[in-house]
């Protein structure tokens, strides 16, 4: 099985740089974005179990590298990295136009992707990448399980009362979630082997799509003003016995009217 | 004349859900403050019945019933509501922020090539156009952004409004459902029940939340009693659940549900960024745990230095007897 996964480089939540106000620092610190190590381990797994290969696709900028390197040590075969500056800025749109581009240029049984984005927090492009490319998507995997001499790919989706069991042929874009397991740390090896795995670099150029469709100054989303929120007051402490301390919370709650 | 605003709004058991109700509620405040119309969309085998209670709401209702048999619904309702887009060239799509709300944003995004505003926590109108709220790097701001189009998407979070019944209800309109070069098939095999999957951990007023400190799947019971006498429902950290102590639906965080309780109860909880991002909004937040340097200490309105087993009961209790008494 020949799977590309979608892995987005993240600043790391809670110790985001600021600069100009809001915009956040992307010149150093980057991580691979929690649900994409999911889908990566599952994808790793699937690869193991079937056999193929398994290469990684990134937009990002240069520190995004630090990710990938992650995910070559992991496991993947090799990575794609799809970096220009005039992509500075994208926003969603630009970012699946861009990301679909890439694919149309890999070969591929199956797509996998977050469910969302610690930073972007959309949870969108998925379902964009895999309605441009006119796949099968299959969201909120919790269990991904593919049937290869049917060529066919059968997922758990979370829903509002369980989950259902969905399938659809391949090549498919799955979107997975925490529930396909812990993403396994790097070995030694690993690491060593991805210093000499290939990460292909290309330019927007590569991908075929236009300057003046990526990038801020594409953006059809502005922001217009970033504040911190308004702090809480402080928490009033208690440090008492347990039924005096019990005692307090009632009447905290009722000085609230929450009971 | 400056287009519409549309909610696209989703079906549960024969109803609009309350997200829809939200919606559609949004929709219509945006379009009285703005001389737009508003209207509701709502697409499935129980659209019209449907459509007749969400018109409550305020908005004009299209009721499309389209039968998505045994595929997911979100294409399907994307197939539809981009379809009745390119017809009547609305200019704004509210779509709410559940599972299937943001697959259908997604694949409406692709389909139009329309822009879109992401998890808005509230949505006001501004300069012609809707603003959106937005919390972002860890609750670190708090965001306005516009669209810079005169069309594009909102996902919008649950209990980001407060869902109102209108003085005058709308009318609803039964459609055909449009035909449609329909998104690649995926079909439902089997659809499973879980009674612990059966959560709706984002509407609920109240969350008594337990971690770690709760030991193990029976420590659970302290924390899912004082829920119950709140009148809420129990939420939970990735550490419970990855031990498997609770099912994932229950978890509150970054890879899981972000929640606004006028209530949250952290029992047995360190408070690590990543849980502190789906709750940091709540209204009022109580922290019970033994070490007074728990980070939630940082962001609780009381912290309750001690053990749970030894509180939880006894303001269950408390609860109850100033009820009763
Ligand atoms: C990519 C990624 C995504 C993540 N997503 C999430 C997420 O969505 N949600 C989430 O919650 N976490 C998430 N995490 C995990 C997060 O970093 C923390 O590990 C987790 O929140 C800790 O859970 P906890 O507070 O239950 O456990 P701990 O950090 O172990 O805290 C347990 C607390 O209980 C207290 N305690 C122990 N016994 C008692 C007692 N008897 N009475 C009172 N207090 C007691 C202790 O003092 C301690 O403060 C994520 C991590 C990563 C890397
Ligand atoms: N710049 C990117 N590079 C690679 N994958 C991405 C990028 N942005 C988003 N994705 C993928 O799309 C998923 C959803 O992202 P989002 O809609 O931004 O929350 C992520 O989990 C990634 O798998």
């Amino acid at each position: 099985m020949r799977i590309v996964v979608l892995l987005k480089a993240v600043p790391v939540v809670g110790n985001e740089k600021l600069v100009d106000g809001w915009r956040v620092d992307r010149s150093a610190g980057l991580e691979a974005n929690g649900n994409d190590e999911y889908v990566l381990e599952a994808g790793l797994k699937l690869v193991e179990q079937h056999g193929g290969e398994l290469v990684t696709l990134t937009m990002g900028p240069t520190p995004a590298m630090e990710a990938i390197r992650k995910a070559l040590a992991m496991g993947a075969a090799r990575a794609v990295h799809v970096q220009d500056p005039v992509l500075a800025g994208s926003d969603t749109l630009a970012t699946g136009l861009v990301l679909a581009a890439a694919l149309r240029k890999m070969e591929y049984d199956l797509v996998l992707a977050g469910a969302d984005t610690s930073d972007g927090q959309g949870g969108i492009v998925g379902a964009a990448v895999a309605t441009r490319l006119g796949l099968p998507y299959l969201s909120y995997a919790a269990h991904i399980e593919p049937d290869p001499s049917a060529e066919t790919i059968r997922v758990r989706r979370i829903s509002a009362a369980g989950y259902d069991v969905i399938e659809a042929p391949m090549p498919a874009f799955v979107a997975g979630t925490q529930l396909l397991g812990e993403p396994r740390y790097p070995s030694l090896r690993g690491i060593m082997q991805a210093r000499s795995k290939e990460i292909a670099t290309w330019t927007l150029a590569d991908v075929g799509v236009e300057a003046s469709s990526v990038g801020s100054s594409a953006a059809l989303t502005e922001v217009d003003s970033a504040t911190p929120p308004p702090p809480r007051a402080g928490a009033t402490i208690v440090r008492e016995a347990p039924e005096i301390a019990a005692e307090r919370i009632v009447e905290f709650l009722a000085s609230r009217r929450l009971v | 004349m400056a287009g519409e605003i549309w909610a696209i709004g989703e079906i549960a058991d024969g109803q609009p859900t309350r997200l829809a109700r939200e919606l559609a509620t949004l929709a219509a405040g945006l379009a009285a403050e703005s001389g737009r119309t508003a209207r509701a969309v709502l697409v499935g085998p129980d659209a019209s019945t449907a459509a007749e209670s969400l018109a409550a709401n305020g908005p004009d209702v299209l009721a499309v019933d389209a039968d998505p048999g045994d595929r997911p619904v979100a294409a399907v309702i994307a197939e539809q509501v981009a379809a009745l887009a390119r017809d009547r060239q609305p200019s704004f799509l509210f779509v709410g922020a559940s599972n299937d709300g943001r697959d259908v944003a997604g694949m409406l995004q692709a389909l139009l090539d329309w822009g879109a505003l992401v998890n808005a926590a509230g949505v006001r109108w501004q300069d012609e156009a809707p603003q959106a709220e937005m919390s972002v790097f860890g609750g670190r701001l708090v965001t306005l952004s516009h669209l810079a189009a005169d069309h594009g998407i909102v996902i919008v979070r649950p209990s980001s409004v407060t869902a109102e019944e209108a003085a005058r209800p709308g009318k609803v309109a039964a459609i055909a459902p449009a035909a449609v070069d329909p998104l690649p098939a995926v079909r439902i095999v089997e659809r499973i029940a879980e009674a612990s999957a059966a959560v709706s951990i984002e509407e609920a007023p109240v969350i008594v939340a337990g971690g770690r400190g709760v030991g193990g799947p029976e420590g659970f019971a302290v924390v899912q009693e004082l829920a119950e006498v709140l009148g809420g429902v129990v939420g939970a950290t990735r550490a419970v659940v990855d031990a498997g102590w609770i099912g994932y639906a229950h978890q509150i965080g970054q890879t899981g549900k972000t929640v606004k309780p006028a209530l949250y109860v952290a029992a047995g909880i360190s408070g690590a960024i990543q849980h502190k991002v789906g709750m940091q909004t709540s209204g009022t937040i109580i922290a019970i745990n033994r070490d007074p340097d728990a980070p939630i200490g940082e962001f609780a309105d009381l912290m309750v230095i001690g053990d749970l087993f030894e509180i939880l009961p006894r303001v269950s209790a408390g609860v109850r007897a100033r009820r009763g008494g």
